[in-house]
């Protein structure tokens, strides 16, 4: 059948066609400032006029700079427990409406709605429940005799606002992306390991679990991407205080870049930040070439 | 676990969800006076529009709204457009580099925008969008995720269909327009809805490429207001509905195709 079908050059032009206006926006809006950003990041500018050219400097800078390793680090502690924690709720969660269960459509629905929720007004919400003085989280914890605590003021409680507010943000897109993984298990399964003795927990365990398996690898990539990417939670909810002890590296690029305007640092900081995300996704890549995310 | 427990822990869980989104319409429509009282309180005890009367009168809502409904309507049919059809090729025609093209493709979604946003800002300015609208619809038109979908999707169109229309003789657009896509229906309403939200409620490009106050679109205008206005939490929660409302109303009646769409990309 090969020769019959051969393909005239007249497919691959068409294709090229069919991909311009998607490719062409990419490249321009994307890879064009990609390259961009490089050559930035070698220059000392405000953004007013014409830059600098400093060679490594900025990158120098970074490795003594005790800020932007504090972010990196907050960074990685945010990444690591939003994605274990909104993974597992979300898993618990599925398996819930899974089972047999009163209006689970309309638990369903309550779980994701958070999704619909803009980033901004979500942090919003959560600068509300969480205000130190009038908030409704103090006064319920006060109320069943339980010590106010200072989310605005100190560095802990205020690293604990974005986790939870993320978290109760992103748990709905997790259960939905593992009760699509647990509807595709079929019930013989479960069945043959109940008759093989298996409890519960064990059927959990040693069948539920293995067979999600491609669910919980697309969920920790996609969740250490958007955890990466945090800026919405924690520009409006914190500002990256106090004392900067919530800031990430993205609200540190765009404060260096459009606050303090030392714009080749700020390009220097996002080259971190792509390296690290380029870094994850190819040990991903490595990690799982069997397990073709593509297909 | 016994079903009345299952029952109750999904309650738990929904109350938690719900509880603030609750919490929001009480504080948007409780007046100063009683928020400024300080007892605990589960529902207003007197309803009150003070809040909606006063944030309309001193901020452009409408116009904000307006701007957030013609950008993200904009941004949604380009990237319904532009992801159809190169998703259409990626699946279908075959060519010289359509992997690399792919791979480089889906490789921006791992890229958070401000890595780029220093460089982005100065061509958007150097094409004269600074001050548009376009300054925010061009560069968030193209979806990396919704091209992913889109070819996820076609490549279950059969090929012999394609190649039977080729064989009478039709050209790769007509194929397009009179195979494709009448069979990719539930794919148009995927791509659109993600995109109308994603657009809505975008943030982080927006807060760079509108500093023009009368360009603002939503998430911006909540933002510039939370900052005038300060911890005047019942303004703030009025204006925040005005943001939050229609796109959970959307998100509920749409709501098969924002699954369908998230499920499709996770599972195969």
């Amino acid at each position: 059948m090969r020769e019959v079908r051969r393909r005239p050059r007249g497919e691959a032009l068409a294709a090229y066609g069919f991909i311009a206006p998607n490719v062409a926006l990419l490249g321009l809006f994307v890879l064009v400032p990609l390259v961009g950003a490089f050559v930035v990041s070698l220059q000392r500018t405000d953004g007013f006029g014409d830059g600098e050219f400093v060679g490594l400097a900025n990158y120098g800078r970074l490795v003594t700079d005790p800020v932007f390793w504090r972010a990196l680090a907050t960074t990685a502690g945010f990444t690591v427990v939003v994605t274990a924690a909104s993974m597992a709720l979300g898993l618990a969660m599925a398996v819930l409406l899974n089972s047999v269960l009163p209006a689970r459509g309309l638990f369903r629905s309550v779980l994701i709605l958070p999704m619909a929720v803009s980033g901004v007004a979500t942090a919003l919400i959560g600068v509300l429940v969480f205000d130190q003085n009038n908030g409704i989280l103090d006064k319920l914890l006060g109320a069943v005799g339980l010590p106010e605590v200072n989310w605005q003021s100190e560095p802990v409680p205020a690293f604990a606002t974005i986790v939870l507010v993320t978290i109760w943000w992103r748990t709905g897109f997790n259960m939905l992306i593992y009760l699509a993984g647990l509807q595709g298990i079929g019930p013989d399964l479960h069945e043959a390991a109940r008759l093989d003795g298996a409890n519960g927990w064990q059927r959990f365990r040693n069948v539920t679990l293995p067979l999600l398996g491609p669910s919980s690898y697309f969920l920790v990539v996609l969740n250490v991407i958007y955890s990466f990417q945090v800026f919405d939670i924690v520009f409006v909810l914190t500002g990256g205080g106090p004392q900067g002890a919530t800031n990430v590296l993205v609200t540190y690029a765009y404060d260096t870049g459009f606050v303090t305007r030392d714009q080749g640092y700020a390009a220097a900081i996002g080259m971190v930040l792509l390296l690290l995300a380029v870094v994850f996704a190819v040990v991903q890549w490595r990690a799982s070439r069997t397990r073709d995310l593509v297909e | 676990m016994s079903k009345a427990l299952r029952f109750g822990a999904a309650l738990l869980a929904a109350l938690v969800i719900l509880a603030p989104l609750y919490w929001m319409v009480v504080v948007a429509f409780s007046s100063r006076r009683e928020l400024l009282g300080g007892d605990l309180r589960v529902w207003p005890r007197q309803f009150t529009l003070e809040n909606v009367e006063r944030v309309f009168s001193s901020f452009p809502v409408v116009a904000w709204f307006g701007n957030s409904l013609a950008i993200s309507l904009v941004v949604a049919l380009l990237s319904v457009t532009t992801s159809l059809l190169a998703g259409y090729a990626f699946a279908h025609l075959r060519f010289r580099g359509s992997n690399a093209l792919f791979f480089v493709a889906l490789g921006t979604l791992v890229l958070p925008i401000q890595v780029i946003m220093v460089s982005l800002f100065r061509i958007v300015t150097g094409l004269g969008l600074y001050g548009t609208y376009w300054a925010v619809i061009l560069p968030t038109a193209a979806s990396a995720f919704g091209l992913f979908l889109a070819r996820q999707f076609l490549l279950g169109i059969p090929r012999e269909l394609v190649e039977a229309a080729r064989l009478d003789g039709a050209g790769h657009l007509r194929v397009f327009r009179s195979v494709v896509l009448p069979l990719s229906k539930p794919l148009v309403a995927v791509l659109f809805f993600m995109s109308l939200l994603q657009s809505w409620n975008d943030f982080a490009w927006p807060l760079i490429a509108l500093r023009d106050n009368a360009l603002y679109t939503l998430p911006i205008g909540l933002l510039y207001l939370q900052g005038q206005f300060g911890s005047d939490y019942g303004a703030t929660m009025a204006f925040a509905l005005v943001n939050v409302v229609p796109m959970v109303v959307v998100f509920l009646v749409f709501q098969r195709y924002f699954v369908a769409g998230l499920t499709r990309s996770g599972i195969r």
